[in-house]
C-alpha cells in the first residue's frame, strides 16, 4: 500500500492505495465519488473522464498514484458551490443531450475542456473531439447541439464581459 | 391548460442529478460488510465440465467463498433460467428449450459460460482466487456460424435438440403464396444477413445481493428493466426464493436497449453468495464480459423473394430464415425471431400472400434475445430491401413503387396475412412529407456534383412498420406467451396535494419521470414539480412487466391514464358533497372542481386534504385518495414512417459516410416532443451502426469472441453520424386512451435498411452488414462475386 493526496474538488484528500488502483477506483470506491463512471476499461468510452490539472484525462486509464499532488475535478465539482449548474450541464439539459445519463459525466468533462482548448469550435470538430466519448442513447444529435449552444453563450457572456 | 402538460417538450425532472453525478447505478451503491464477486467463466465455445476442485482458491488470501452449481442445487436453487414463450413447429410438435442453467456443472456451451462465483474482501482478490480455481475441461467439437448449425455432422449442442434445432415454425399460408409466386410477372431474391450484434448499454451490468438473516429477506439491487419479472423469474423458475422474501430494486439503470430484460446468472448467483456468507456481495461486469455475457441481439440468415405483377404491383413475400439463439434460449429469445419478427413482413404494404419459414438454431455462442427492435428491424430489413430491390430491377422510382403498394389510409382496421390487425396510419403523407425533408428533388444534382469530385452518391428509404405496446395478454397467451403484458400504476395524493405515480414499468433514459408527470399534469392539473414517479423497486411499486417493446407511455401510460380517471370519479364525490351540489352538477377541469353555472369551487388538493382528514365527508366513500389501475391493451400499436439515408462513398477507401439522415415518423399523439426525437436520434445511430459499423464475430476455427472489446467492435462516435432532420405525422392511436403508439425502437427498426439501400445504390452490387470500407472496397474493386464468397 502506498499513501497518496491530492485536491479533489477543491478539497484536500489523501488515502492508502494498492498501487495498481486506478484514479476511477480511487475516486468512486475510496472518495464515494460516484459520479465518475467505468463503461469499458480500455480507455475507449470515455465515461470516466475528469479533469486533472484542468485538463481532461481518462481516469480508468491513470493510476491513482500518478495524480498525486494534482489538482482533480470530477463531475461533482463542476457546478457552483450554491448548486447552480455549469453553463455546460445547463446546456446539456436544455438541448435533451442525455438520456440514461452514464456516458454524462465523461460526456461533460470532455465538452468543457473542449471549449477550453477551442472557444469556438465548428460541429465537426466537436464531432472530432467526442472520438473519445461512446454515447449509446442519443446518437450524439442533442449533445453536439449541447456544446455548440454553450460555446455560444460563453462567448456571448465573454464578449459581454470585455 | 397546464403548459407543461401534454405536448410540451418539457426539460427532463431527471437530468439535474445525471449532471451533476448524483445518478445512482448499481453500481453506485455499497452496502456495509460488502464483498465482492468475480466469475469463473468458459474459455471455451463448448466443453464437458470433468471436475471443479475450488481447494486452491478457497486458500486465496481474502476469499470468502467459492461457489458452484453443485452447491446451489444442494441448497435448493434447483431451477434454470427459462424461455418465455412457447413455440409450436410446422408438424405441431413444442420447441426444444432446455433450460438455462445458473451455473455449468456439466457442460459449458459458449465462451463466457458461467461455472462458479468467487467472492472475496476485494475485488482484486476475487479475481487472483478466480485464477487458482481448478476446473477441469473436455473440449467438444463446436459450431458458431447461424447457417452451419443445422447441418449434417454439425456438433450437436443439446441431447433434447436434434440437428441443434430449437424450433422450425412458420407462418402465413404456403399454398396461397405459391400460386402468388407462379403466377408472377418478375420475382426479387435476396440473400440477407442480419449481422449479430452486442447491445452495449454504457452501463455495464451489475448486480448487488444483499441478505438480510433476521428477516430471512433477500435484497438484490440489478441492472434490470423489468424488476418484477426478474424477481418472478428468480423466485418460480429459479427457486432461489419465494416472491414475498425477493426485494429486487433497478435503481438509475444506465441504458438497456433490451440486453437487461433478461435475468442473468449473475444476478441469482450474488443473491445466494450474500446468503451463504450473511455478506451484501456485489459484482460488476467489465467491458469483454457485456461482450461475451450481454444477450446478442439479430444474427439471422435469409433467403427472401418478392413476387410482382407486370404492372408493378406485389403479389407475395415469402422468406427462409435461420435465427441464431446461442447457446440456449431465454425469456423472449424465442419469441423475436417468429412472432416479433414474421408478422410484420407485411410493412406497410398490400401483400396478399405472405409465408415465412423461421428455424431457431443453438450455437456456440453467446445467447441472442431481444435488442432494440427484437425481430421487428429483421422484418424491416428484409421487406425494404426486397422493396428497394423490386424497384430497381422494375426500373421503377423507389418511392412511386412504395406509393403504389401502401396500404392507404381510408383501409384501416387492416388485417394483414401474418395475424397483424393495423389500426390506423397515414403511409403516403409520411413518405411525402420525407421527400420534402430530404430534398428529394435535388438527388439528381447532388448526385451528379458528387461523382464530379469521383465520388459515389446513393439514396435509400426504409418506409417501417413495427408492432409496440407490448401487447393484448390473451393475443400474447393464444400465441405462446408464458405471460400477460398489461401494466399497472398507482396514483397516490399527499394529504397536502402532491402526486406519487407508482409505475411497473421501468425507465433506464426514457425519461418517464418526465412524461409521467406531464400525463399527472394534464390529467389531474398537478404541476410537474409536484409530481413524484417512482419507479424500478418491488416493494414499491405494484406488480408490472417493466419496460421494452416501447410499450411504457402506451401500456403502463394507460394504466396512469384509468387510474387518474378513478381518482376524479372519487374526489368528484368528495367535491359535491363539500359543495353541497348534485354530483351531476361537479365539472372537472384543470385541477379544479366546479359546479355548474356558479362560482363554487374546490381544488383537487383541497380534495385531497379533505380525503385524508374527512371530518365533513360523503357517506359510504372511504377515506384517502390513492387509485390502482392495471391495464390491459386492446391491440399491438403501429408506429410507422419513412426514413431516408443519402450516402457518399469514397471509391479510393470504401469509406461510407452518411451525408443526410431523414426520419419521419408516425408515433400517434406526442406527449413530449423533445424526448421522442432523441429517442429517435438515439434509434437511428443504433441502426447506422448495424449498418455500417457494428458485428459481432465469432473465430470458426475457436469458437472465440474476436469483438470482445471497443478496440475490436467498432461502436457509432459522434464523428461517424451527421446530425438529423426529423419529421412527425400524427394519427392518434384508437386502440388506447393516450392515442400513442411508442417512438422507443423506430430509429433501430427503420435506419439499417435506409442506409443499405443507400449503399447499394451508391454501388449498383449487393453487399451485406455491416458495409465497413473493406467491403465495399472490395465490392467496387472486384464485383460482387468476391464479396458473396466472403
Amino acid at each position: 500500500m502506498v499513501s497518496i493526496s491530492m485536491t479533489v474538488n477543491g478539497k484536500a484528500v489523501s488515502g492508502e492505495v494498492e498501487p495498481r488502483t486506478l484514479l476511477s477506483d480511487f475516486l468512486r470506491v475510496d472518495l464515494g465519488l460516484t459520479g465518475t463512471h467505468v463503461g469499458c476499461d480500455t480507455s475507449q468510452c470515455g465515461a470516466c473522464v475528469v479533469h486533472v490539472n484542468g485538463r481532461s484525462v481518462k481516469s480508468c486509464t491513470v493510476l491513482a498514484v500518478q495524480a498525486r499532488d494534482d489538482e482533480v475535478t470530477t463531475i461533482e465539482g463542476l457546478a457552483a458551490a450554491d448548486g447552480t449548474l455549469h453553463p455546460m450541464q445547463a446546456a446539456f439539459r436544455e438541448h435533451h443531450g442525455l438520456q440514461c445519463g452514464f456516458c454524462t459525466p465523461g460526456m461533460v468533462m470532455s465538452a468543457t475542456d473542449l471549449l477550453q482548448t477551442n472557444p469556438d469550435p465548428t460541429e465537426a470538430e466537436v464531432r472530432d473531439w467526442l472520438e473519445g466519448n461512446i454515447c449509446r442513447c442519443t446518437g450524439y444529435h442533442n449533445i453536439v447541439k449541447a456544446i455548440l449552444s454553450c460555446a455560444a453563450e460563453l462567448r456571448g457572456h465573454k464578449v459581454a464581459a470585455e | 391548460m397546464a403548459p407543461d402538460g401534454i405536448g410540451a417538450p418539457l426539460r427532463r425532472k431527471e437530468d439535474k442529478r445525471f449532471l451533476t453525478g448524483q445518478g445512482r447505478y448499481v453500481d453506485d451503491f455499497n452496502r456495509p460488510g460488502q464483498a465482492y464477486a468475480y466469475i469463473a467463466r468458459s474459455p471455451f465455445p463448448h466443453a464437458g465440465i470433468t471436475g471443479i476442485d475450488k481447494a486452491s482458491a478457497e486458500a486465496m488470501p481474502g476469499v470468502l467463498g467459492v461457489f458452484t452449481g453443485h452447491d446451489l442445487a444442494a441448497d435448493g436453487v434447483t431451477g434454470a433460467l427459462p424461455a418465455g414463450w412457447m413455440i409450436h413447429n410446422r408438424d405441431g410438435s413444442g420447441m426444444r428449450t432446455p433450460g438455462h442453467p445458473i451455473l455449468q456443472t456439466e457442460r459449458v456451451r459458449y465462451v463466457g459460460d458461467p461455472v462458479a462465483i468467487v467472492v472475496a474482501e476485494t475485488l482484486a482478490q476475487a479475481k487472483d482466487a478466480a485464477e487458482r480455481l481448478e476446473i477441469g475441461y473436455d473440449e467438444l467439437p463446436h459450431v458458431v456460424g447461424t447457417a452451419d448449425a443445422a447441418a449434417d455432422g454439425a456438433p450437436q449442442l443439446h441431447d433434447e435438440a436434434p440437428n441443434n434445432t430449437a424450433f422450425f415454425w412458420s407462418l402465413g399460408d404456403k399454398d396461397k403464396t405459391e400460386a402468388a409466386f407462379a403466377d408472377a410477372a418478375h420475382v426479387t431474391t435476396l440473400d440477407i444477413v442480419n449481422n449479430r450484434l452486442a447491445p452495449n448499454a454504457m452501463e455495464p451490468r451489475a448486480a448487488l445481493g444483499d441478505y438480510d438473516p433476521g428477516m430471512d429477506q433477500y435484497t438484490l439491487y440489478t441492472t434490470s428493466q423489468n424488476p418484477h419479472v426478474a424477481r418472478l423469474v428468480m423466485s418460480a423458475f429459479v427457486s432461489l426464493a419465494p416472491e414475498h422474501k425477493l426485494r429486487v430494486v433497478a435503481p438509475d439503470v444506465g441504458g438497456g436497449f433490451g440486453s437487461k430484460i433478461y435475468v442473468y446468472s449473475e444476478e441469482v448467483a450474488c443473491a445466494y453468495a450474500s446468503m451463504k456468507l450473511r455478506r451484501p456481495v456485489k459484482w460488476t461486469a467489465e467491458r469483454t464480459e457485456s461482450f461475451m455475457t450481454d444477450a446478442h441481439g439479430r444474427d439471422h440468415v435469409s433467403k427472401a423473394e418478392l413476387a410482382t405483377d407486370a404492372d408493378g404491383r406485389i403479389l407475395g413475400l415469402r422468406v427462409r430464415t435461420y435465427a441464431n439463439l446461442g447457446g440456449y434460449a431465454n425469456l423472449f429469445g424465442t419469441a423475436t425471431p417468429t412472432y416479433l419478427y414474421a408478422t410484420l413482413l407485411s410493412g406497410q404494404y398490400i401483400i396478399p400472400a405472405i409465408y415465412a419459414e423461421v428455424d431457431g438454431v443453438y450455437t456456440n455462442t453467446t445467447p441472442v434475445d431481444a435488442y432494440r427492435g427484437a425481430g421487428r428491424p429483421e422484418a424491416t430489413f428484409v421487406v425494404e430491401r426486397l422493396i428497394e430491390r423490386a424497384a430497381r430491377d422494375l426500373k421503377m422510382d423507389p418511392a412511386d413503387f412504395r406509393r403504389k403498394n401502401f396500404i392507404q389510409p381510408d383501409m384501416y382496421p387492416y388485417e394483414t396475412p401474418v395475424l397483424m390487425t393495423y389500426d390506423c396510419g397515414n403511409y403516403p403523407a409520411a413518405l411525402d412529407e420525407a421527400l420534402k425533408l430530404a430534398d428529394h428533388a435535388g438527388f439528381p444534382a447532388r448526385r451528379a456534383e458528387s461523382e464530379a469530385r469521383g465520388k459515389k452518391r446513393g439514396i435509400g428509404f426504409s418506409a417501417y412498420i413495427e408492432a409496440c405496446g407490448i401487447a393484448p395478454s390473451a393475443a400474447v397467451g393464444a400465441l405462446g406467451g408464458g405471460v400477460g403484458l398489461w401494466e399497472s400504476a398507482t396514483l397516490r395524493f399527499t394529504p397536502t396535494g402532491q402526486v406519487i405515480v407508482n409505475t411497473g414499468s421501468h425507465s433506464h433514459g426514457q425519461g418517464h419521470e418526465t412524461t409521467f408527470a406531464q400525463l399527472i399534469t394534464s390529467y389531474l392539473g398537478i404541476p410537474t414539480d409536484q409530481v413524484e414517479v417512482v419507479h424500478g423497486d418491488t416493494d414499491k411499486t405494484p406488480f408490472g412487466m417493466g419496460t421494452y417493446g416501447s410499450r411504457s407511455l402506451a401500456v403502463g401510460g394507460s394504466a396512469i391514464h384509468k387510474a387518474a380517471e378513478k381518482i376524479v370519479a372519487k374526489a368528484k364525490k368528495i367535491a359535491a358533497h363539500l359543495m353541497e351540489a348534485a354530483e351531476v352538477d361537479v365539472e372537472f377541469a384543470d385541477g379544479t372542481f366546479t359546479v355548474k353555472g356558479t362560482d363554487k369551487s374546490k381544488t383537487i388538493q383541497e380534495i385531497a386534504f379533505a380525503a385524508y382528514v374527512p371530518h365533513n365527508y360523503p357517506e359510504g366513500v372511504e377515506p384517502g385518495l390513492e387509485e390502482s389501475a392495471f391495464y390491459d391493451p386492446l391491440n399491438f400499436t403501429f408506429p410507422a414512417g419513412v426514413h431516408i439515408a443519402e450516402v457518399e462513398i469514397d471509391p479510393d477507401t470504401g469509406v461510407v459516410e452518411i451525408v443526410t439522415f431523414t426520419a419521419v415518423d408516425d408515433f400517434g399523439t406526442v406527449i413530449n416532443p423533445m424526448i421522442v426525437e432523441g429517442q429517435v436520434h438515439g434509434g437511428i445511430v443504433q441502426g447506422v451502426g448495424q449498418a455500417l459499423l457494428e458485428n459481432c464475430v465469432y473465430d470458426l476455427e475457436s469458437g472465440q469472441l474476436l469483438t470482445g472489446s471497443y478496440m475490436d467492435y467498432c461502436m457509432p462516435r459522434a464523428d461517424d453520424v451527421p446530425s438529423f432532420k426529423v419529421g412527425m405525422v400524427e394519427t392518434p392511436n384508437p386502440s388506447n386512451p393516450l392515442g400513442v403508439k411508442g417512438c422507443g425502437e423506430a430509429g433501430a427498426i427503420a435506419a439499417p435498411a435506409a442506409v443499405m439501400n443507400a449503399v447499394t445504390d451508391a454501388l449498383g452490387v449487393e453487399i451485406n452488414m455491416p458495409a465497413t470500407p473493406e467491403r465495399v472496397w472490395q465490392a467496387l474493386a472486384t464485383g460482387p462475386a468476391a464479396v458473396a464468397a466472403e
